[in-house]
């Protein structure tokens, strides 16, 4: 039987979840042994070469670029899971969605205080090849269809590899309270 | 203003649960309360400025800027638009040269929206510094308007002529009309005022009313039903000192407006019913809470309760028995449809925001000031009247067997005469909407927001309570109405405005719902949306009250009677569409930075 095509990306997010996952120790050897990877961070594939089983999604969509991606990702895998709070509800990013864009790029460009006194051109970024902010952070299902969500910031090692072991076993996921258990 | 805010609490004694009053003077004497009279009166209250701070925060006709010399609501709801309020609506704007929710820039006119306000059948309505103007057009916008400008005062902007019956009375002069379309026995103006409390409570023990009160098995006509009888005999079996009788004239349900009429031509009538309970439950303190846009009737029902002090139908050892002592005050609400909710109702009554208590234990138990307390509907206290002056069993002869008695219906919408109707429990909606002269009809709103949107084939149903149940309001749409757009989505925007936000589940679902309602509007929505917002609804019933209970309901019930609506708007097959428009998210960023990006 073929192995099960894995993928993974980092949207609005910090890589947390991403290293959550590394968190598997060695069982990431055990891992190797029973999927492949494809589009992802770990081996460093940039587009994807095949159609895969399971994307897996870390942080929201506060870009253009990061809608692309996701839809890039929902028509490339079979299974889609939002890992860790950004993904499922914005996160920390999702914080500037009170603030209008003007604001928030005024703050940063002319007049933070890191700026305020060094931008004397007055300069905003806008070239064409940089990614375009959206109006406000994203959760991911708000703009493709999502079939699992792994909360958590980040998601426990445990819950990420459990329930990466139902979908591949096509098994029920072994759900004990400690490993989504937060406060 | 700090003169007039020590002066306003002194007329309340500084009694920290006289808030309410207290904010409505001062707003209505500064036109906003100020962050200086909020610590004012904190302080003179010794209670903290959070306190003073949550309800001015909680209340729409409260405001911490000024509204404007001159602050005109127009009313937003269904039956409003439907009269063509939003041409009255732009006319407005422009005329003022400023759009709703600001006030022109020398103050002298605020331009503001509020919810239903008890207007239906003369819509569209608005509120002009606490005075009503009924059946506006474009045309009287402006006019009004232009008089405000030339510095019309009040009086001097109305003229139309007052409206019919006591509306023209010199203590209301009030351009509305009562519009009753159908008396029946409760209403009847074949009524001698106080001739219950003079000739036959002398004559019964407070056993023998209740027993009478059950005899008729009248229920609640607030639109929950609860037997009225029980009600009382339950707080009468509460031992204390200290009980209460509340009036709840808070009608706040989009669409009803019964008790402003009761309130107008029957008042005595109401005021007996309190005097009645008051000597059945053994309470000696009457509140009758009146929502704030029924504010032009206040000064006419304080002097009929001191009229009422002076014929000894209130005060002390009453009708001559030793001991029954009652007199009633009236509570101003300020602008909260929960408040309708009876524990929310008592809360706004003691001076707090009007958030819904949990049950039990119940207002009979513990209610105002944690004692026991009785809150019935305004007609439900003038049912009772009727039923002492002509017994239970007369009462019974009227209605269906578990739905005795009469209802007086408020009637609105695509009729030829709207109106209350007061009709026996038992009439059918189609024998409603013929008495209204309407045809043509595609659906009735039964019940107000909270409760169901019917069509045709359910016209056949029974008005009463274990059918079709309603607290009085029908709204009737006949086939030029998009019910999606202009119905269920007003409605549910209506819940969300009028959430008191104690439980996350009323105060964020609705919200949800709305959006997904939008997204099948908008041309984008999927067969999982309707399925999603049925499952969704569920949730609400996790709400503490009623308002969240029953906030998806124009939404589920529109789905249940009206799928087709649904169906025609959204895509088929398979397709999965989240709503999202990646133009449209970039748009703001793309203005913000100077940078257009081509359109994909």
């Amino acid at each position: 039987m073929q192995k099960p095509v894995i993928a993974t990306t980092s949207l609005a997010g910090c890589f947390g979840c991403h290293m959550s996952l590394l968190d598997i120790d060695e069982r990431i050897l055990e891992l190797a042994e029973l999927v492949e990877f494809d589009k992802s961070p770990f081996n460093d594939i940039k587009n994807f070469t095949r159609q895969c089983d399971i994307g897996l999604i870390e942080g929201g969509c506060c870009l253009d670029e990061n809608v692309h991606v996701l839809e890039a990702f929902r028509k490339n895998c079979r299974i889609l899971v939002a890992v860790g709070e950004c993904a499922i509800m914005g996160g920390l990013p999702a914080m500037r969605n009170g603030i209008p864009i003007k604001e928030c790029l005024d703050e940063a460009y002319l007049n933070g205080p890191t700026v305020r006194n060094t931008n004397e051109m007055k300069i905003m970024p806008n070239d064409d090849e940089l990614p375009i902010l959206l109006d406000r952070v994203y959760p991911c299902h708000e703009v493709v269809k999502i079939d699992f969500f792994l909360p958590g910031c980040p998601p426990n090692a445990e819950l990420i590899w459990n329930a990466l072991n139902a979908l591949i076993n096509n098994s029920e996921m072994d759900l004990p309270y400690e490993v989504f258990k937060y406060d | 203003m700090e003169q007039s805010v020590s002066s306003i609490l002194d007329t309340y004694q500084r009694d920290p649960t006289q808030l309410m009053d207290i904010l409505i003077d001062i707003q209505s004497e500064a036109g906003y309360i100020s962050d200086q009279a909020i610590e004012q009166a904190a302080l003179g209250l010794n209670i903290s400025k959070a306190d003073v701070e949550q309800t001015r925060s909680f209340y729409h006709f409260f405001s911490k800027k000024p509204r404007g010399k001159y602050s005109i609501y127009l009313n937003t709801s269904v039956v409003a638009c439907m009269m063509g309020r939003d041409t009255v609506a732009r006319t407005f704007e422009h005329e003022t040269g400023i759009p709703f929710n600001s006030v022109t820039r020398d103050g002298l006119i605020g331009l503001f929206e509020t919810s239903c306000i008890g207007m239906s059948d003369q819509e569209p309505a608005a509120i002009i510094n606490d005075r009503i103007f009924p059946n506006l057009t474009p045309f009287r916008a402006k006019e009004l308007i232009r008089d405000i400008k030339a510095g019309k005062t009040m009086d001097e902007l109305i003229v139309e002529g007052f409206g019919d019956g006591q509306n023209s009375n010199k203590d209301i002069r009030a351009i509305i009309n009562n519009n009753i379309r159908k008396i029946g026995p409760v209403l009847s103006p074949d009524y001698k005022p106080g001739k219950v409390i003079r000739e036959i409570l002398p004559k019964m023990t407070p056993g023998q009313v209740i027993d009478e009160v059950k005899n008729s098995n009248l229920r609640g006509r607030g639109g929950a039903g609860f037997p009225t009888g029980m009600k009382w005999e339950l707080c009468r079996q509460t031992e204390s000192s200290e009980k209460y009788i509340f009036c709840n004239a808070d009608e706040g349900e989009p669409g009803t407006f019964k008790d402003r009429v009761i309130l107008t031509e029957r008042p005595k009538l109401l005021l007996e019913g309190m005097v009645i309970a008051a000597y059945a439950t053994g309470a000696s303190h009457g509140i009758l809470y009146m929502r704030h846009e029924y504010k032009y009737l206040k000064k006419y029902l304080e002097n009929l309760i001191q009229g009422a002090h002076k014929r000894k139908f209130l005060g002390k050892d009453i009708a001559g028995i030793k001991g029954f002592d009652f007199d009633i005050r009236i509570q101003l609400g300020a602008g909260s449809y929960v408040c309708g909710e009876e524990s929310a109702l008592i809360e706004s009554a003691e001076g707090k925001r009007g958030e819904p208590r949990d049950r039990p234990p119940f207002p009979v138990e513990k209610g105002y000031l944690n004692q026991p307390t009785v809150v019935n509907n305004v007609e439900t206290f003038c049912a009772a009247v009727k039923v002492l002056l002509n017994g239970g069993n007369w009462y019974r002869s009227f209605g269906t067997k578990d739905s005795t008695g009469t209802k007086v219906l408020s009637i609105s919408g695509d009729c030829r005469n709207p109106g209350i109707y007061e009709v026996e429990w038992g009439f059918s909606v189609n024998d409603m909407c013929e008495m209204a002269g309407a045809d043509d009809l595609q659906a009735v709103q039964v019940g107000g927001p909270s409760g169901s949107l019917i069509g045709p084939g359910d016209f056949d149903r029974i008005l009463c309570y274990a059918d079709l149940s309603t607290g009085g309001s029908l709204i009737l749409f006949n086939h030029t109405r998009d019910l999606l757009q202009d119905v269920v989505l007003n409605f549910t925007s209506f819940f969300i405005d009028e959430s008191c936000g104690s439980c996350s589940t009323c105060r964020i679902m609705p919200v949800l719902l709305r959006n997904k309602l939008n997204k099948i509007l908008n041309a984008r929505g999927m067969n999982s949306d309707i399925v999603d917002m049925v499952n969704w609804a569920k949730v609400l019933k996790a709400s503490r009250c009623g308002l969240g209970q029953t906030a998806a309901n124009p939404i589920v019930s529109s789905i249940l009677n009206f799928k087709h609506l649904y169906d025609q708007r959204i895509r088929g097959g398979t397709h999965y569409d989240m709503g999202f428009d990646l133009n449209r998210a970039i748009q703001e960023a793309g203005t913000a930075t100077g940078r257009f990006p081509l359109m994909e």
